[in-house]
């Protein structure tokens, strides 16, 4: 019986594809500029990886279009990003956008895609700008603000009963937006930030704040560093004895693919973020197997914004029937959408930014599971964004 | 700020101004006394710290581990990339004008970092410091410093010394100094200048090298961060005198106090402040703090 309906699916699917192809056989160009060398390399493989994990279940089609993919390594080099976006637009006459990780570089892409009306779809970087002031009908993110992770944190430290605390980050856009976040939510709640400490991107000696945090003796510690930076800084802050006398929150990539760097230091570390492991949702584990399988490793964070830059494509194209240049009936058709995501289900917000839960998330192993929802359906302000 | 958050303030100083003094005699030697602006230094750096994450394992399953053993394999490894490194990019290099230089130089770090991220892939490693300097020394009421850190700065110490020595008391460093001065007349002397500044570049490089094994385990292992150390070094080398140990020793000092007490009193101007004590030096003494020759 199971055997009988599938045939009869594919079939469907089959008939309704070759119609479709006989009347609109031309394939929809996806430009994907991801860094494929460079400090975020890992992270362009798992966003392409997650993306085409959906397209392939959608046999690799979209709204009966067929799909080509062109690729430009941006190498994170916002000097060269106009440039390269340019090349897609206008060289490779690209139907669809996707990208990128760099915020710097994803700022030039959005500023591109503002001009010459291209769907552009961030999959990463988590700049204000571009769903605040570079908002447009036809730019659209699937990961977070920078705001988002911050802001549900400051509730929760309020909610620890910390009442002072003192936050530490680099200082540049990233940082700024994250820390911004958690002033919001915790001086909300009745919380003070009695210091902002910083040092200059990308600077790792942090003995000197350290020993600065130990004399303030604040009740917690906030934090926004990923990569290298993030292994360091936690891994000098226990090596200075101040993990267990003032507890240390942060944005997930504290604790998001550093866990086996750090060595067992990050243990335990408090973090919030919109994706965590161990989700009770179906959706989760049936793309958890499906990515383990096609790539033979663990997805994490990247590869579902990847996934679900795809799915708003999706959403988006089928509504205009593939017709790419329709953009008001695009954006209506995603705006008005639910995405059912490995994340949890999210919706878009008038400036194009998930409106999603926030999870709470603990250390443990090499993995992040989730805790509780430190914020449900957090929308970012979306600060000087015409759209709203 | 009261006095003993000072004083542990003083001792951060110390010890970074320490480290940078490892990573930047290594420069200083080569830049100094062979005249090859090399920027692929910070990449001979990365060497080292990736060498201490890698080899670690492999010297476990060959000779049972220990962190010394690791420590002479990467030396010895590190002396003969730095030979063959001279042997057969560099010594062309010596004759030809800086642009030229920078040009190879840079192409060898483009080389380097590709290498890297081909053989070991580009996540972040962590490097656990050995058993036995592992511990905590308490400071204050609720700071800790990591005994490694004073290790560190131990080492420094003893190389810095050492280097010293070699250069001003032993025969070696008596011919170094003089082939820095004038090569083509310590060559009519009789002396082998070709294999006396194969052995500087090596040891230059093996210097980097080890500055990266021994810092690992507390700057931990990411691509890029070569590039990070590369350009300190030159403000510490071109601060202290182009050539000079006593310089560079005395630029890294410096530095690391107004880093250190900059990002505390001044966390506006921190990421300008050490340059803007290189333009100020420079002002004063155009050719660094100790000019040599």
């Amino acid at each position: 019986m199971k055997l009988f309906k599938t045939t009869l699916i594919a079939a469907a699917i089959l008939g309704f594809s070759t119609a479709s192809f006989a009347e609109d056989a031309k394939p929809l160009k996806v430009g994907l500029m991801l860094p494929a060398t460079g400090t975020f390399a890992a992270l362009g493989t798992a966003i392409e990886n997650g993306f085409k994990l959906y397209t392939k279940e959608q046999g690799d089609k979209l709204a009966g279009r067929p799909i080509e993919f062109v690729k430009v390594d941006d190498e994170s080099d916002p000097a060269k990003a106009t440039d390269n976006v340019n090349k897609l637009i206008k060289g490779d006459n690209v139907d669809v956008l996707i990208g990128t990780v760099h915020s710097g570089v994803a700022m030039a892409m959005a500023k591109a895609a503002k001009e010459s009306g291209t769907i552009l779809i961030v999959p990463n970087a988590g700049a204000q700008a571009v769903t605040g002031p570079m908002c447009a009908p036809n730019i659209f993110r699937s990961s977070f603000s920078n705001w988002q992770p911050g802001y549900a944190m400051g509730e929760v430290v309020a909610q620890k009963g910390h009442k002072k605390v003192v936050t530490i980050t680099w200082k540049y856009a990233a940082g700024d937006e994250s820390v911004q976040g958690f002033k919001d939510g915790f001086t909300k709640s009745g919380g003070e930030v009695i210091k902002e400490l910083n040092l200059p991107f990308p600077n790792v000696e942090f003995q000197a704040l350290l020993t600065e945090i130990a004399a303030l003796k604040p009740d917690a510690v906030y934090t926004f560093f990923a990569g290298g930076g993030a292994v360091k800084f936690v891994k000098d802050y226990k090596a200075a004895g101040l993990k267990d006398s003032i507890p240390l929150y942060g944005a997930g990539f504290l604790t998001d693919g550093t866990l086996e760097a750090q060595g067992g230091d990050g243990e335990g570390l408090l973090t919030t973020l919109h994706y965590a492991d161990k989700l009770d949702n179906a959706k989760d584990k049936a793309f958890r197997t499906a990515y383990n399988d096609a790539y033979k490793m663990q997805p994490d964070v990247y590869a579902v914004q990847g996934y679900d830059a795809a799915q708003i494509l999706k959403v988006g194209l089928d509504a205009v029937q593939g017709d790419v240049s329709k953009k008001a009936e695009f954006a209506a058709a995603v705006e008005a959408a639910k995405f059912d995501s490995p994340r949890g289900e999210f919706t878009l917000s008038k400036a194009h930014n998930p409106v999603q839960d926030i999870y709470l998330r603990e250390a443990k192993g090499l993995e992040n599971p989730a805790v509780s929802v430190a914020s449900k359906a957090l929308a970012d302000p979306a600060k000087g964004c015409s759209l709203k | 700020m009261d006095l003993s958050i000072f004083l542990i303030q003083c001792l951060n100083s110390l010890q970074y101004g320490l480290l940078l003094f490892l990573v930047a005699m290594g420069l200083t030697l080569i830049f100094g006394i062979m005249g090859v602006i090399n920027l692929a230094h910070g990449s001979f750096y990365m060497i080292g710290a990736y060498m201490a994450y890698a080899l670690s394992p492999l010297v476990a399953n060959a000779f049972g581990g220990g962190f010394f053993s690791v420590l002479v394999i990467g030396l010895v490894l590190a002396v003969i990339l730095g030979y063959f490194l001279e042997w057969a990019f560099f010594s062309f290099l010596y004759d030809r004008d800086h642009l030229q230089q920078v040009l190879m130089t840079y192409g060898l770090i483009l080389v380097f970092e590709e290498l890297r991220s081909l053989l070991v892939g580009d996540d972040v490693h962590g490097v656990q410091p050995p058993d036995f300097l592992a511990g905590v020394i308490p400071l204050g009421d609720v700071m800790t410093y990591p005994v490694y850190r004073l290790f560190i700065s131990a080492v420094c110490l003893l190389l810095a010394l050492g280097m010293y020595y070699i250069f001003t008391r032993t025969r070696l460093g008596m011919m170094i100094r003089a082939g820095s001065t004038n090569r083509e007349m310590v060559q009519s002397l009789g002396i082998d200048i070709k294999l006396l500044y194969r052995i500087v570049f090596a040891a230059g490089v093996a210097l980097a090298a080890v500055a990266g094994m021994i810092s690992a385990p507390v700057s931990t292992v990411y691509p890029g961060m070569g590039g990070q150390v590369l350009i300190i070094c030159f403000v510490v080398v071109v601060i202290g005198g182009i050539g000079s140990i006593r310089g560079a020793f005395l630029a890294a000092m410096l530095i690391g106090f107004v880093d250190t007490f900059g990002k505390v009193l001044l966390p506006e101007a921190a990421g300008v402040l050490v340059y803007v004590l290189m333009a100020l030096i420079l002002l004063w003494k155009p050719d660094g703090l100790f000019k040599t020759s």
